[in-house]
């Protein structure tokens, strides 16, 4: 299908639209797991290793179990017979990929600081937390393998029964001859390697979970701040061994994600099991240091990208190599996500050849896993960082390097080197947009200047150009990729007797504002008020089948699902309508909520009488089954491909390293957009999330494996005092692949942003002769930087 | 994040805190705004016995002018330093320094008294009060006595203060000469790399998180008084220091910040 542009004529997509979630979310009285109140619920509490590597040679609980309020404790051992299968991978990349089994508490040995060894219920909270005091665990430390390199070669292998520390090799190499020739013949070759340091995603709310028995039928209610019901409730009921259905999973008001609640946990399966075996509800919930070590983490890879290119800086090659940290278990997609960028190190930019290679590796630290963007920051960094290396090279501009590189309009849908089709983009008029909105000339004289002027505050510009493949995604593609599941998202639209509607959806909400933004296609579409709009969502009783939320897919997959739903029910409402007005449906026209006989305007009949009608039943076309109900599932066909540039402008203080963002300017083209005031929020918090990676955050370990940044002293989350004013803008490329022409927004911020605050330092540091700095770019590692360039010591 | 069982004392004057803090001795904490305790506790890297809280004791809070001499009382809040218009003339060093602490929930409830008490080489206030010179009042089973700034850092996290003693007030000089905090950190919030105050032009200056406890720097008060210039006297900022080692910076990066924020401080502050 082809979309030129809005298939909205409603007046209410496209325009800005408060979040209808906001006032209780603002005030407080939205319920997220820790405000549940459960009668008679017993409080899990975790006892933790403290050491990355260690074997346990003895647990005493008999002090624990003497304290006031504590039920049991449960080691390993204890549970050794209680689950159906170990904690779930469900993206087994390779046939040979290495996936040692993970249990929800470790057995004889723990592999990293965090993993649970044994467990306490507890009446209370406080008797729980004080009860993890009182397990005695008898350790035998072992020297750990905390980093991806000393894992790469076995000198120490974590796992013995996968004899080697490598998890899997990945390689997509279309055309190998053809790469090696492109380099044999290449005239600028760049090679460049960056770190991608370790993240911790810092939702707003720490997991919590909370299983509720009933009392008698054997059903089971699990409660969890998760980003996914419905794959948590297959997963959960596959791990412990209950028929699904016997499963209900509900994800109340969820405080954030961002990739790190896209899992199967320990806690949620103990919590089922031991409300199983306690006949009384278990509750566990996240305590904010604790979530340093056990929630999963994000990027941690090294990558090497090499460009060819002929003397005009065009690129005719690139060659990706990636080393990345898994850490010590597989969890729920965390192979898979180095691959969800392995089709996109060649960025926006028209290259005949590619190679990717990825080899993934166990260390004794916290589990990896999807974080916003999982794979495309990683890519959109190496093959932004490196275009500013081969503009150097080349001897033009940071701009001019990618306009000569771009995909060229007249190309899309485009055929990348890669495999994939990208489906529409324009990306020059980007670039040129984000320039003029951070006065980009202006800035470079003014940069000129002060370096004239001998000043030792430097100013320094970085581009970052990007494109990213969200809307995750074509089931077959999926399946191409050995993922677990399909890609698909299911919705139904249901118009009640007195035209109110009902959408239930299987895209879940944790903090997007899906609501809002589905209430307004679905008014836009009827003809109706949003307020009119209700939105199902996060039950898995409600909403028996979905796929959720992750991967910028809820508007393109599910939203779009929701529309054909919509479009479906109006095509009903037509036909009954046509039955009322003694009329051809083909003559009917459907305006702001009315049918009406086209040329005979006075033979309408607004959908509130319809939506009677169909509920009456009481004189409905031969055939046709009472109500207005339609229920979708949508499979796209391609993924979608959001692109954009953004600008940063920074000035690094030489004397003392610190490195001051000046301005920002973003244009993101994510196609029709349905409220633009989400977008400017995602885009916001996306922006922001990506300038942590380069300036701030750093989930940083010691040689024993211990996580040196596990509370937010340490850990820098920026704050509202660290960020500025962003100059955004946006240009609308509709997506072919579905009706609405949409692409995705949530995770755009945060690929984009990285590599432009880091092309912006490198580039006031060039003249000194550095060409890289280490993520996060902190004062001191600046600095250290500036001091090694000029040959002395502070 | 759940601290351990503690008794709880409400303390209705200095005398009935005092006599709580005898009866319970070295297990017990007092609790004014909570910013530091209430956290270490949470941690369980603090477990006192019994906490008395004094947070109720209205009149050991307030800012009176009295001559040459600031009077503050020891629950002032952060907040209000930072927004007293009476500090804001006779010692605008202090009101500065109080607002560049944590962020404003910290400020509204973390006191002087307290921030002081805790001794964080780290903390703002500490260093801005032995900058201006000031001097600590100290109530126990005995009676008060003044403690000058300079004593009363006695190691990290550690005070003059005896087990009994509850700290009622704090006293600075009006000080209008040139002055100059310079906080480095990464975020607005946190507590400094390395910071530097700066009092009267150089007369008075002390280095934040340059060691276990708030730093006077008389090496370079020394200097600035026998005319060095602000480079000159910057220079000696980090001599004899054993500044600590973290995530930010390790101990040769904040000797190098504490001379280069030294001689901003001394510029901007006209010595």
């Amino acid at each position: 299908m082809t979309v030129t542009e809005t298939p909205f004529t409603g007046g209410i997509v496209g325009k800005p639209r408060l979040r209808r979630e906001d006032p209780a979310l603002l005030t407080g009285e939205a319920k997220f797991i820790d405000d549940l109140q459960i009668p008679g619920a017993l409080w899990l509490a975790c006892v933790r290793s403290p050491y990355a590597h260690a074997r346990i040679t003895g647990i005493d609980t008999s002090a624990a179990l003497a304290i006031a309020g504590v039920v049991a404790v449960y080691t390993g051992e204890d549970l050794a017979d209680a689950w159906a299968a170990p904690l779930p991978c469900a993206w087994p990349v390779t046939d040979d990929m290495k996936n040692p089994a993970h249990y929800p508490i470790a057995q004889g040995k723990a592999n990293y600081a965090g993993d649970i060894v044994a467990v306490v219920v507890a009446e209370s909270r406080y008797a729980a937390a004080d009860g993890i005091e009182g397990v005695v665990v008898d350790y035998e430390p072992l020297e750990a393998v905390v980093t991806i390199e000393d894992a790469e070669t076995d000198r120490l292998v974590i796992h013995d029964d996968c004899g080697t520390n490598v998890s899997y090799v990945w390689e997509l190499t279309p055309e190998p001859d053809a790469v090696t020739a492109a380099f044999a013949a290449a005239e600028h070759h760049i090679t460049e390697t960056f770190v991608h340091q370790r993240l911790i995603p810092t939702a707003m709310e720490p997991r919590g979970v909370a299983a509720v028995p009933a009392p008698h039928n054997g059903d089971m209610t699990l409660y969890s701040s998760t980003q996914i019901p419905h794959v948590l409730r297959v997963m959960a009921a596959l791990t412990v061994g209950i028929p699904e259905q016997k499963l209900r999973v509900i994800a109340p008001s969820v405080g954030g994600g961002f990739g790190c609640k896209l899992n199967v946990y320990a806690e949620e399966i103990l919590c089922i099991v031991l409300a199983q075996r306690h006949g009384v509800p278990v509750r566990w919930t996240e305590g904010r240091t604790e979530a340093a070590g056990s929630t999963v983490h994000g990027r941690a890879q090294r990558q090497t990208i090499e460009l060819a290119a002929d003397a005009d800086g065009k690129l005719t090659a690139v060659r990706a190599t990636l080393l990345a940290d898994m850490g010590a278990y597989l969890q729920l997609v965390a192979p898979g996500v180095p691959l969800l960028g392995a089709f996109l190190y060649h960025g926006l930019y028209d290259v005949p050849v590619y190679s990717f290679t990825c080899k993934s590796v166990f260390t004794n630290l916290t589990p990896t896993d999807a974080y916003r963007g999982a794979g495309r920051p990683e890519a959109t960094y190496a093959i932004e960082r490196a275009m500013d290396a081969l503009a150097v090279a080349v001897g033009v501009g940071q701009d001019e390097i990618r306009s000569r590189n771009f995909i060229p309009t007249e190309k899309f849908p485009y055929d990348s080197p890669a495999g994939l089709i990208f489906d529409s983009g324009n990306y020059q008029p980007t670039l040129d947009r984000a320039k003029e909105l951070i006065d980009w000339d202006g800035r470079r004289a003014e940069q000129a200047e002060r370096r004239a002027a001998g000043s030792t505050t430097h100013l320094g510009l970085g581009i970052s150009s990007y494109v990213e493949m969200c809307g995750l995604a074509p089931s077959r593609t999926l399946a191409a990729l050995n993922y677990g599941a399909g890609g698909w998202e299911s919705a139904t639209v249901r118009i009640l007797p007195t035209c109110k509607v009902q959408v239930v959806t299987g895209a879940t909400p944790h903090g997007q504002g899906h609501e809002t933004c589905w209430s307004m296609i679905v008014a836009d579409q009827l003809g109706i008020d949003p307020d009119d709009v209700e939105v199902l969502h996060s039950d898995t009783s409600i909403s028996p089948l979905g796929m959720d939320t992750y991967g910028s897919r809820s508007l393109a997959v599910g939203g779009t699902a929701i529309w054909m739903a919509t479009e479906q029910v109006i095509d009903k409402a037509r036909a009954i309508a046509a039955h009322m007005l003694e009329a051809n449906a083909d003559d009917l026209e459907f305006a702001g909520g009315t049918f009406s006989v086209r040329g005979s305007p006075d033979k309408e009949v607004p959908l509130a009488g319809v939506a009677f009608g169909a509920f009456t039943a009481h004189d409905l076309p031969d055939g046709m089954e009472p109500n207005l109900q339609a229920q979708v599932t949508f499979d796209p066909s391609n993924f979608v491909f959001p692109f954009g540039t953004h600008i940063a402008v920074v000035e690094v203080d030489e004397a003392t390293g610190a490195v001051e963002l000046l301005d920002y300017a973003a244009v993101d083209d994510c196609g029709n957009q349905i409220n633009p005031l989400i977008v400017e929020g995602q885009l916001h918090g996306g922006i922001v999330q990506g300038i942590a990676q380069a300036l701030w955050e750093d989930a940083a370990y010691d040689a024993d494996g211990q996580c040196r940044a596990a509370n937010l002293a340490d850990y820098l989350v920026p704050s509202a005092a660290e960020c500025i004013d962003m100059k955004l803008d946006h240009t609308v490329t509709p997506s072919p692949s579905n009706p609405m022409g949409v692409k995705g927004i949530g995770e755009a911020g945060t690929i984009a942003s990285t590599p432009a605050v880091m092309n912006a330092v490198v580039d006031a540091l060039r003249p000194m002769g550095i060409t890289d700095i280490t993520m996060p770019a902190s004062p001191m590692t600046v600095r250290r930087a500036i001091e090694a360039a000029q040959g002395g010591s502070a | 994040m759940i601290p351990a069982a503690v008794d709880y004392v409400l303390a209705d004057s200095a005398e009935a805190a005092i006599a709580a803090l005898t009866e319970a001795g070295d297990e017990a904490k007092l609790l004014a705004g909570g910013q530091s305790l209430v956290p270490l506790m949470r941690l369980r890297l603090a477990t006192p016995s019994v906490l008395i809280d004094i947070g109720r004791l209205d009149d050991l809070s307030g800012i009176s002018i009295d001559g040459d001499t600031v009077s503050i009382g020891a629950l002032t809040t952060h907040s209000a330093l930072e927004h007293s218009a009476d500090l804001a003339a006779a010692c605008p060093l202090l009101a500065h320094v109080a607002a560049q602490v944590g962020d404003p929930a910290v400020r509204h409830r973390g006191t002087l008294g307290g921030s002081l008490a805790h001794a964080d080489p780290a903390s703002d206030l500490p260093a801005a009060v032995l900058a201006l010179g000031g001097t600590l009042v100290a109530s126990g089973p005995g009676g008060s006595r003044e403690i000058a700034a300079t004593d009363f850092f006695t190691g990290f996290l550690e005070s003059a203060l005896g087990p009994d003693e509850l700290l009622t007030e704090v006293r600075v000089p009006v000080s209008t000469g040139g002055w100059c905090y310079q906080k480095f950190n990464r975020r607005a919030q946190d507590w400094a790399i390395v910071g530097v105050v700066v009092a009267e032009a150089g007369a008075g200056v002390a280095l934040v998180n340059m060691g276990s406890t708030p730093l006077r720097a008389s090496g370079v008060e020394a200097a600035v008084a026998g005319g060095a210039s602000a480079g000159d006297a910057a220079a000696v900022a980090a001599d004899g220091t054993e500044p600590p080692t973290d995530n930010n910076a390790d101990g040769d990066y904040r000797a190098h910040l504490a001379r280069v924020l030294t001689e901003r401080a001394l510029t901007a502050a006209g010595a």
